[in-house]
């Protein structure tokens, strides 16, 4: 109960990725996912250079492994289906230790496999070294709508709140010896639903009210200077730029091997 | 459904980055409407609702289970702009947060949750429930709305692999797993949505923006008899004695076509190609060595291939079915909401 805000998401630290401004390490971020997206997935050694990246990224922002891999289980539905794409894809097929699998269904396999796990510990990564909260306002800086960064931040703020009321539910609900085991316990369980939306909403009516009361104007004051200098860009800029490094080179190095060849 | 990064091509993600962002835009002049000045909180609210409704896991069938999208159900409840809006921030948390979905598929993932099923089940919802006031129909409407909007994403998902997937499968396959899979979570979706609106339509019916028309104007009466009607509703009708016959008589027809369409849809795409496992296994020619499956001389087994019946009829049976077992299990939980219902009621006269 009293633990206070802080996700497990993030770890506090003082490392110089801790210290980036959010809005450089947003944007580094979502252009080292799009250099990894545009790979062709042929390049093996593209995608190993971009762990060993994300790798050195982990270390400069001290953060351990096992805290990257206990995060890195969200992707396991699409794992799942990458596993089933050999076995169910089709095309030209190749026998492998005795089962027959199609060629093209090992190539997407892997391909999303891939992009998909690099993308997600990149991910981690932010979140681990951002707070939600100057996240947000890094976002709002690259330009996306402040309602919609507003309607983010109230959900973070609630979002705690919210959830804890519902594991509170759950308790009593479990402590009267309730298990949800069939499709006939459905309506309990969305009872729970309307029942929480009623107390949430109501409380949001109330917290609304309170901040109107204390001169709220429809936009929350920004205390912190957010700005970012070049120098810091140019530091952020240093993942998705090698990256980039790395996809030219393979570029260049597949153009002349080709050449060499006609 | 949460699509990581890899899984489409470049074109058809940019190009559902667009959609995404001209959708939110639209709906971010929208919710003003809805919501005026306490936009920004109580959308954020909405959305932390919705993600705490997405941890709740509901029993699809033995051993399975599925849990609620949500997007529907915010829509009912608040309006839905509002509803984009918050599902687009749910996904947009996620994906920063909590790397649940990829940042570059951020626009898939925003067009098919957010835009495409809450148009598809808003629209529903306004078509069955149209201008008819009585709860009834509302929670009807809703679970119908919630029932088509899970199957419809789905299938504009097998449409966007088409058109840039990067995994070799065959669409049609690609259709009928997805849209079958999704039928039988659009049908707990529906029954979630259906219950959760009628509980708060019981408390707080004035919370319930698809049901606005429900709640009478407030009159009120000075003391020489004058009265004035405020556009301002609080206060339930007390109007909404249950007439069971006419409510089943609107939900009725509305369930048989969906039923009907779904099956229609599922099944055509089901009978014009085999399965995907099916088809490799033909084209390796290791079919044959698989053993006869245990109800394989039954008459509706693999759609009516082995017994003589012709597909159609198959499908029609097997509508018959579902349309039995779901309108019974409804009519179940409908009458004990309803009992529910009362019981609030009678509290709140108390």
């Amino acid at each position: 109960m009293g633990a206070g805000h802080n996700h497990q998401l993030y770890r506090a630290g003082d490392t110089l990725v801790h210290r980036l401004p959010p809005q450089c390490k947003l944007a580094a971020v979502a252009a080292f996912a799009l250099v990894v997206v545009a790979t062709p997935r042929e390049w093996f050694w593209a995608f190993g250079l971009y762990a060993v990246l994300l790798a050195v990224v982990a270390l400069a922002a001290r953060v351990p492994l096992v805290f990257v891999l206990r995060r890195m289980v969200i992707e396991l539905p699409f794992v799942v289906f990458a596993v089933a794409l050999p076995f169910i894809g089709l095309g030209e097929r190749v026998p492998l230790l005795g089962v027959s699998l199609s060629v093209e269904g090992l190539w997407s396999a892997w391909n999303i496999l891939a992009k998909a796990t690099l993308g997600v510990v990149a991910s981690v990564l932010l979140a681990a070294t951002t707070e939600p909260r100057l996240m947000l306002l890094g976002a709002q800086r690259l330009r996306l709508p402040p309602l919609l960064v507003q309607i983010a931040m109230f959900m973070l703020r609630y979002m705690d709140v919210i959830v804890d009321e519902m594991r509170r539910m759950r308790v009593a609900r479990e402590s009267r010896g309730f298990v949800a085991r069939d499709v006939r316990h459905i309506p309990v369980i969305a009872r729970s639903a309307g029942a929480l939306f009623i107390r949430s909403y109501e409380r949001g009516e109330r917290v609304h009210l309170a901040m109107l009361s204390r001169g709220y104007s429809g936009s929350m004051p920004v205390i912190q200077d957010l700005s970012a200098s070049s120098r810091q860009w140019l530091t952020a800029g240093m993942l998705p730029g090698a990256a980039l490094v790395v996809l030219l080179g393979t570029l260049c190095g597949t153009l002349l091997v080709n050449g060499g060849l006609a | 459904m949460h699509v990581p990064d890899g899984f489409f091509n470049a074109a058809v993600s940019i190009s559902a980055g667009a959609v995404a962002a001209a959708g939110v835009g639209v709906c971010l002049r929208g919710a003003r409407r809805e919501l005026d000045d306490r936009t920004a909180p109580m959308a954020g609210l909405v959305a932390a609702f919705i993600f705490a409704v997405q941890m709740l896991n509901f029993p699809v069938a033995a051993g399975t289970s599925g849990h609620l999208l949500g997007g529907t159900l915010a829509a009912i409840l608040v309006g839905p702009y509002t509803a984009v809006l918050c599902v687009a921030v749910v996904l947009l948390v996620q994906g920063f947060f909590f790397a649940d979905g990829g940042l570059t598929a951020l626009g898939v993932n925003i067009t098919l949750m957010g835009i495409v099923a809450i148009v598809a089940g808003w629209t529903v919802f306004r078509l069955v429930a149209g201008r008819a006031r009585g709860r009834g129909t509302v929670v009807a409407a809703s679970f119908v709305a919630a029932l088509i909007s899970v199957p419809v994403a789905a299938l504009a998902f097998a449409l966007l692999f088409w058109i840039g997937g990067t995994a070799p499968i065959e669409v049609g396959t690609v259709a009928a797993a997805m849209g079958g899979v999704h039928v039988l979570i659009g049908i707990g979706e529906g029954l979630i949505t259906a219950v959760t609106v009628s509980t708060v339509l019981a408390v707080r019916p004035d919370l319930v923006y698809g049901a606005r028309g429900l709640t009478a104007p407030l009159v009120l009466r000075g003391a020489d008899g004058d009265a004035t009607v405020t556009r301002e509703a609080g206060l339930p009708t007390t109007s909404v004695t249950p007439v069971a016959p006419r409510r089943l008589g609107w939900f009725l027809p509305a369930g048989i076509v969906v039923a009907a369409l779904l099956a229609g849809i599922v099944s055509f795409y089901a009978s014009s190609s085999p399965d995907g496992l099916e088809r490799v296994a033909t084209d390796k020619g290791f079919i044959g060595q698989s053993a006869e499956h245990a109800l394989a001389g039954q008459p509706l087994a693999d759609y009516g291939e082995a017994g003589g019946i012709p597909v159609g009829i198959a499908g029609l049976i097997g509508v018959g079915v579902t349309l039995a077992v779901g309108g019974g299990l409804f009519f179940a939980v409908r009458r004990r909401t309803g009992r529910a219902g009362a019981s609030a009621r009678d509290e709140v006269s108390a």
